[in-house]
């Protein structure tokens, strides 16, 4: 998958489940996992961090 | 498991239930539409361990599979109670657990006389958040005025005046992971250098903390004060021994399974499958 903000390459995890974080290992952008309509994964852009977000 | 966003602890959990044999559904809170006449205990099955990333998501998902029957951990009051810094404190009092001495004001100039009581260096906490998020040192009487300020041009939540004693502990913490009232794994959590948090989010390193006797017993004391479950309790090293200075309700782990060796999801699944009806 390709990064939007830098094109670099996003790795797919072997064990991928939707809604899991991945981020980019060229510019550390992080995205969420989700599933296209074909089943297939791909990747969109997650609120950086919610006021609410955490332990 | 219910979740908003997977991280490190949700996807070891899921590896954890695979491997024990355990039928664990994923569910994605984002994608849950609940009509509140119905019933959803088969739905959702025996019990549901609560993962949500948010907070305020978090609640209001367990206040409302709990009024429609379904078992929940963390359940709704240790929510409230674990998921509120005040409420923490409040708790922690009452069953007389050691904790820093607290002042809780509503406004500015109340929030500067209570420094006045509690002195400076203070701490000036959010009661909703994590992570170290928004929490300020007030090392002085003009450091207090501008981020009193700052908040009062804030979401309400922020004007909630929550200011701990600064303690006197070494550049570290203690996070202890209770479940069942019971602590399986502790670390250190050592502040990176030039800051005084302690939060792991904020770059501190971990390493395995023994658990002794006084540690045990303060963690399990605290864990039920705020209602059991599964809990992060934070304890700081006081010249006067330990004190709880936090309870997290949705405990991260990712760095206490390295330090420790500990198999934390493990026994989270262990945990769920006792209290399987």
């Amino acid at each position: 998958m390709k990064c939007p903000e830098c094109d670099g390459e996003i790795p797919l995890p072997k064990d991928a489940i939707e809604g899991e974080i991945v981020t980019c290992p060229d510019c550390g952008t992080s995205f969420e996992l989700y599933k296209k309509e074909d089943g297939r994964f791909d990747i969109r852009s997650i609120q950086v961090v919610g006021e609410d977000w955490g332990e | 498991m219910v979740y908003d966003y997977v991280r490190w602890e949700e996807k070891v959990i899921a590896d954890a239930a695979k491997k024990k044999g355990v039928d664990l559904k994923l569910v994605d809170s984002k994608d849950v539409s609940l009509l509140l006449d119905n019933d959803y205990e088969k739905e959702f099955g025996d019990v549901v361990l609560q993962r949500c990333l948010s907070y305020f998501r978090s609640l209001h998902l367990t206040a409302t599979l709990e009024a429609k029957g379904v078992s929940v951990v963390n359940n709704f009051n240790v929510a409230v109670v674990a998921g509120n810094k005040l409420f923490t404190t409040l708790a922690l009092l009452k069953a007389g657990i050691p904790t820093p001495q607290t002042v809780l004001s509503f406004a500015p100039e109340s929030a500067l006389k209570s420094l006045e009581k509690l002195g400076y260096p203070a701490v000036l906490k959010p009661t909703i958040g994590s992570w170290g998020r928004l929490v300020a040192l007030l090392k002085d009487r003009d450091s207090a005025e501008a981020i009193f300020e700052d908040r009062e041009h804030m979401f309400p939540l922020y004007q909630i005046y929550y200011i701990q004693e600064f303690v006197k502990r070494p550049p570290r913490d203690i996070r202890s992971i209770v479940i069942d009232d019971r602590v399986v794994a502790a670390i250190y959590r050592i502040s990176p250098s030039g800051n005084w948090k302690t939060n792991m989010a904020l770059g501190a390193k971990a390493e395995n903390c023994p658990i002794t006797k006084e540690l045990e017993d303060i963690c399990a004391r605290a864990s039920k004060a705020v209602g059991g479950g599964i809990l992060g309790v934070d304890c700081m090293e006081s010249p006067d021994g330990l004190l709880v200075h936090e309870v997290n309700n949705t405990t991260e782990f990712k760095n206490t399974v390295p330090a420790t060796g500990v198999d934390i999801p493990g026994l989270i699944i262990d945990y769920l499958v006792k209290l399987r009806k």
